[in-house]
């Protein structure tokens, strides 16, 4: 794992990327601090830090596009199989870099606290506490594209992807609250999402008798729920996505709550990629 | 030592490889050869790991490449069909890397890399990077790769495709001074490279084994039989009454009459039975001119054409391929026997239209 890490990181280092996403990030911060802090005169760090967020949309595509793509694109992928090395622990270094380069900004953020508070008082914990935030809603992005990116050999489209996802998720709120809250709305949006898994699983295995099974199989008990506990229904869908919407987490974080099911829920997302992303890699190998 | 067995990889509906089977003994070069196609890196990159198998099972040195893949990995360097190089880095850093990964680490890995730079001859170019360096260098760092780690076995898929021809000898060279201190496995589809440097050549096709041998035993069982072509200036009743004697003298005898009017006999002899001198004495003894004696014998690039033929699949079918491939002719004077009675105003004697009897 140390040598995939030290090779990813100096490949960091050593390019444009890395330097460009640490400059990008700590030039929109100060646009922000500077903005609500010096000229608004908010006392709170944390503001400039939750209007610093959509920042990942750009910055993830960027870091993570070429991470497993580019090794699959320059076959460098045989390499790292042929080593003696596990496929996690490839994947682990490979994250671990992409972690340590996102940390390099945000220690340089780490400052700015200190520095506001030069000039009046600023609560350091909960800015402190929402740094916290932003470094795992940060680490938990990087993992989702992370994934994306094993999934293809072209940059562009990991990267197209990426975005797509990024955005996605950065609007999950906006987009429930388009799903109507009746019962019969949550059921057609849950409906929707069978029919994207199956299409998902029918692109993954390359089997549409596979695919269409799933679909109707979470198909069958979702109606199953839905004629059981039909009044539960009601609303449920955007409830769900509430739940999962990674950016709703962090906001938590902003507003001053150190909320441990948040850093439960971030580091199970980041679990759940990585995990995902190891099956993706070892199951290039057996196709 | 490399044990595979019945190995199959089917992609799809594809059927890349087909049961190979073979084993790979310590200390030797071994050539892995076989048209475009006919599963050698599917083959080897299932031996290495980076390919799973739909079936069948491969141990290096008793470690199973599933069951223990990273014992199994250890013993082996892999130089795969496009050197996997990372092109943003120095030579010198792709090595740190990959020797790392192997479990180098301090002097020993310094030292490693700085030996192998020397026998791949890559330390002029150690602080380049690799995207700006020449085919034959970037296959050098491969190699480098390959090597680093001191593995028992290593493993290199077509390492001379691309190269110029002074970097095809310097690779050879290379190649060969590896066999001395590791077992090496080459691919290659070309069989001059293969004879050239291996001890031992597994030839494959439609990803079957259809010849695991010795080179110079390979050379001895299909090569040992040979074709003497009797170019005679007779009539037909003649022609037969010669061929009856002949057959007495070699292993198969046929006679026709050519598009140009010349009668010929097909001898069919084993190389270690020189029958010329007999057979001289019967034409003389029949009193026929003798236009010329051919023999023709087959090269190895004969066998391996008829091996992977697309019938070549079934054994017994081999020795028979092997002859019914339409061979030049290469005329050896100094086995046409002195005295042959030249006939001036016969002056068709191009071997050239020679057609095979036996196939």
């Amino acid at each position: 794992m140390h040598s995939v890490y030290k090779k990813e990181l100096r490949s960091y280092l050593c390019n444009m990327q890395g330097a460009i996403f640490a400059a990008f990030l700590l030039l929109i911060t100060g646009i922000m601090t500077s903005l609500y802090n010096l000229k608004g005169l908010y006392p709170t760090f944390e503001i400039s830090l939750a209007e610093t967020g959509f920042i990942f949309l750009l910055i993830v595509p960027i870091l993570t596009m070429k991470i497993l793509a580019e090794e699959r694109h320059q076959r460098t992928d045989q390499l790292l199989y042929s080593l003696p090395l596990k496929v996690s622990s490839v994947v682990l270094g490979k994250y671990f870099a992409l972690l340590t380069v996102f940390l390099i900004p945000v220690a340089v953020m780490c400052f700015y606290p200190i520095i506001l508070s030069m000039y009046g008082e600023v609560s350091l914990i909960s800015a402190y506490s929402a740094i916290a935030g932003f470094v795992l809603l940060g680490a938990a992005l990087l993992a989702i594209g992370m994934f994306i990116s094993s999934l293809t050999e072209s940059q562009v489209i990991a990267a197209v992807i990426t975005f797509g996802a990024m955005l996605a998720i950065y609007l999950m709120n906006a987009i429930s609250s388009l799903i109507p809250s009746t019962a019969s709305g949550s059921l057609i949006a849950f409906s929707v999402c069978c029919v994207l898994v199956g299409l998902i699983v029918w692109f993954m295995l390359k089997d549409l008798w596979i695919g269409a099974t799933v679909a109707i199989a979470l198909e069958a008990i979702t109606l199953f729920f839905y004629f059981r506990f039909e009044e539960a229904f009601a609303g449920l869908f955007a409830k769900v996505l509430e739940k999962l919407s990674v950016f709703d987490r962090f906001y938590l974080f902003v507003d001053g709550v150190f909320d441990i099911g948040g850093v439960i829920y971030y580091l199970s997302v980041i679990v759940f990629c990585l995990f995902l992303c190891v099956q993706s890699v070892e199951k290039k190998r057996w196709s | 030592m490399i044990e595979v067995k019945d190995l199959v990889k089917t992609y799809g509906t594809h059927k890349a490889v087909r049961g190979i089977s073979f084993t790979v003994e310590s200390g030797k070069i071994y050539g892995f050869l076989g048209p475009n196609g006919a599963g050698k890196s599917t083959t080897m990159n299932i031996i290495c790991g980076t390919l799973a198998s739909t079936s069948g099972t491969v141990t290096i040195n008793g470690h199973d490449i599933y069951a223990e893949p990273l014992a199994a990995k250890k013993c082996i360097g892999y130089l795969p069909e496009i050197p996997p190089l990372y092109i943003d880095m120095t030579p010198e850093e792709y090595l740190d890397f990959v020797g790392r990964a192997k479990g180098l680490r301090g002097i020993e890995l310094a030292e490693q890399i700085e030996e192998v730079m020397g026998l791949t001859d890559i330390a002029a170019v150690r602080n380049r990077l690799i995207k700006n360096l020449s085919k034959g260098y970037k296959q050098r760092v491969g190699i480098a790769q390959a090597m680093l780690g001191n593995p028992e076995i290593i493993i290199l898929d077509e390492p001379t495709v691309g190269l110029d021809p002074i970097q095809i000898i310097e690779i050879r060279e290379l190649i060969r001074s590896l066999g001395k201190k590791h077992t090496v496995i080459l691919s290659s589809h070309i069989l001059t490279e293969i004879s050239e440097v291996c001890d031992h050549v597994i030839i494959i096709s439609k990803g079957k084994v259809v010849a695991d041998d010795k080179l110079s035993e390979l050379e001895e069982k299909y090569t040992s039989e040979g074709v003497l072509e009797l170019q005679l200036d007779c009539s037909e009743r003649e022609l037969n009454e010669l061929k009856d004697k002949l057959a007495a003298i070699s292993d198969g005898c046929e006679a026709h009459t050519g598009d140009d009017g010349v009668k010929r006999i097909m001898l069919k002899y084993r190389r270690d039975k020189d029958i010329r001198r007999a057979v001289y004495a019967q034409v003389h003894k029949a009193n026929i001119t003798l236009l010329a004696m051919i023999p023709h014998e087959k090269t190895l690039e004969d066998i391996f054409l008829a091996l992977t033929a697309d019938n070549g699949e079934e054994e017994e079918n081999i020795a028979n391929e092997v002859f019914g491939i339409e061979t030049e002719s290469k005329p050896d004077s100094s086995a046409e026997p002195k005295g042959v009675k030249q006939d001036d105003n016969n002056d068709d004697e191009d071997g050239d239209d020679y057609k095979p009897l036996f196939g």
